[in-house]
């Protein structure tokens, strides 16, 4: 098995505060990995820390066999990173299509416009935004608009792709939609991290879990071991009747 | 009908300019001619600005310090070490473009207001410095000598000629102005201007976008000058860096505009149409600066997209169209 990813005693600050310490796992491809965790337990702070959004103080942070510690962004998404984000960054007054032509033209393949436009049409038909191509951006709904983060991430053609909170904010039947397209991603090979606090969601798709608790991992295993963990149902579930529910549903 | 669909995005403005061109050439008056030369001269200082203002999202209000650099250079080496027009006028497009490579890696960093900023004090500092600078003739400037114009077949034949290069340089930048808009880099660009962070994160290799779209925004305004000043015959600091002016190119750009090709034209011509009126009235003569004032924040307030802009957001069809 390849190692697409590996973190290596990651640890991030702001001012006094100590979002991120010590994260270390190693992320081997074709692996869907959920991140979950309460709010404020560092996350976001960790996609930020893997894409170079923030650099971490200590640690290092290998991609793809290269140390992607202190590059910039715009380097990881070269070299086949992508991610979504949690508060959607539409590029406003741009087409649907434009948006996720700028995914596709300088993710790691470096399409020129035509192959772009060409894949930005295929992507959007996968995650059912072609309706809406021509449409600017800033007019979609919330929905639409995680649609088409996932779309620009994918138009990319990542070997990694990060999601952020997917599934926060949509209703049941949009929930159950992205869930099966983020099991069509799966199926493509891509390889995934998912922050998710929708359990249900979570727990059927991960192959492993990691829980962060104050910037710390607090635990880690296959989502079976992780809705037991004693440790998990303080830190998260804070409720052990709420996580015997969980897996009931399952 | 087809191809008018696909080519009207630039069609349209090289219509324009080549209307304005042939229009002192039908009626030959010269007078016609000093007042399309004018318009011609904003088409090709605005379209250049759109690149950075429109495309990038960048203000900035001191972009008239490379129409001013451009043009001393040229004029020096045209006065000083006798070159011809021609290279004189590419020699001053590269200056602005080193210009505005130096310049672009330092303060393209900043972001919004401190970029405009940081702008407004580049011009100001090289109207100081440009003022001190014994070599350009410190506060007097730079004169052609008269018997440079006997190159070009005279002052009135010179007049003309500059008239057609002017045209040229115009036709030049809104073509500029197109392909980037529609290439790849472009797109970087409007991501860019849309959101940087989400840009950067796609993949934009943002410090670079930006340092070439500054450069692509400065290399005709250098060569406007060059131009403007040879007609001139003279170049001293207070023509060349009027602060006064960039906000005038702000107007244009927003009136007709901004991130549209056409749109920084039409800003040019209702502008400078306008402007043309106000002057020689005897009421706004003196205050036709404030008009301009209460114009953008009247653009500012109710149409921030500009007259392009309006018209691709309310009519479909336009988007097609207008590029």
């Amino acid at each position: 098995m390849t190692i697409l990813l590996s973190l290596q005693g990651v640890t991030k600050r702001f001012g006094g505060l100590q979002a991120l310490t010590n994260v270390t796992f190693d992320l081997p491809e074709g692996q869907i990995l959920g991140l979950i965790g309460p709010n404020g337990a560092g996350k976001t702070t960790l996609f930020n820390a893997i894409n170079g959004v923030y650099p971490p103080e200590e640690g290092r942070i290998i991609f793809r066999d290269q140390d992607v510690t202190r590059a910039r962004p715009y380097h990881h998404a070269r070299l086949g990173m992508a991610r979504t984000h949690q508060i959607v960054q539409p590029l406003n007054e741009l087409t649907v299509r434009e948006n996720v032509m700028v995914g596709a033209c300088f993710g790691h393949e470096n399409q020129n416009l035509g192959n772009a436009t060409v894949i930005a049409d295929e992507v959007l038909a996968f995650v059912g935004l072609t309706s809406r191509a021509d449409q600017l951006a800033g007019s979609l709904n919330v929905a639409q608009k995680k649609r088409l983060e996932m779309a620009r991430a994918l138009a990319a053609r990542p070997y990694l792709l990060l999601l952020d909170e997917v599934l926060a904010g949509l209703n049941p039947s949009e929930i159950d939609n992205m869930i099966q397209t983020v099991l069509k991603i799966r199926e493509r090979g891509i390889t995934i991290i998912m922050i998710e606090h929708v359990m249900k969601a979570v727990m059927n798709v991960s192959d492993r879990i990691i829980v962060l608790d104050y910037g710390q991992q607090i635990a880690e295993g296959s989502p079976e071991t992780i809705a037991k963990d004693e440790k998990v149902i303080e830190a998260y579930l804070g409720d052990p009747k709420l996580a015997e529910q969980l897996l009931e549903e399952e | 009908m087809k191809l008018w669909h696909r080519y009207s995005g630039i069609l349209l403005p090289i219509l324009a300019v080549a209307a304005l061109t042939l229009w002192p050439v039908i009626t030959g008056k010269p007078s016609n001619r000093e007042s399309a030369f004018t318009i011609l001269k904003a088409v090709a200082l605005a379209s250049s600005l759109n690149i950075l203002l429109g495309y990038t999202g960048y203000v900035s209000f001191g972009h008239i310090v490379f129409y001013g650099f451009g043009g001393y250079v040229g004029i020096f080496l045209l006065t000083e070490k006798d070159w011809s027009l021609w290279t004189a006028i590419l020699a001053g497009g590269v200056a602005s473009g080193i210009l505005a490579f130096l310049l672009g890696s330092a303060i393209l960093r900043l972001r919004g207001a401190y970029f405009a900023l940081a702008t407004i004090g580049v011009n100001e500092a090289m109207r100081a410095f440009i003022n001190n600078f014994e070599l350009f003739g410190g506060p007097t400037g730079i004169t052609l000598n008269f018997s440079v114009y006997k190159t070009y077949g005279g002052a009135a034949q010179a007049l003309q000629t500059s008239f057609y290069i002017g045209a040229g340089l115009a036709l030049l930048a809104l073509l500029t102005s197109y392909f980037v808009r529609t290439s790849k880099f472009g797109l970087g660009l409007l991501a860019v201007r849309e959101n940087e962070d989400a840009a950067e994160v796609m993949g934009v290799v943002t410090p670079n976008a930006k340092t070439w779209a500054y450069v692509l925004s400065a290399i005709i305004p250098g060569m406007i000058g060059v131009l403007f000043f040879f007609k001139n015959g003279n170049v001293e600091p207070h023509d060349a860096f009027p602060l006064h002016a960039s906000i005038e190119l702000l107007v244009m750009v927003m009136l007709g505009g901004q991130g549209t090709v056409l749109g920084p034209i039409l800003g040019a011509f209702a502008y400078q149409g306008m402007r043309g009126y106000l002057v020689t009235s005897d009421f706004f003569k003196d205050i036709q600066l404030s008009v301009s004032g209460v114009l953008l924040l009247m653009i500012v307030l109710f149409i921030p997209a500009g007259a392009i802009g309006w018209l691709r957001h309310r009519i479909p069809l336009f988007r097609r169209v207008l590029a």
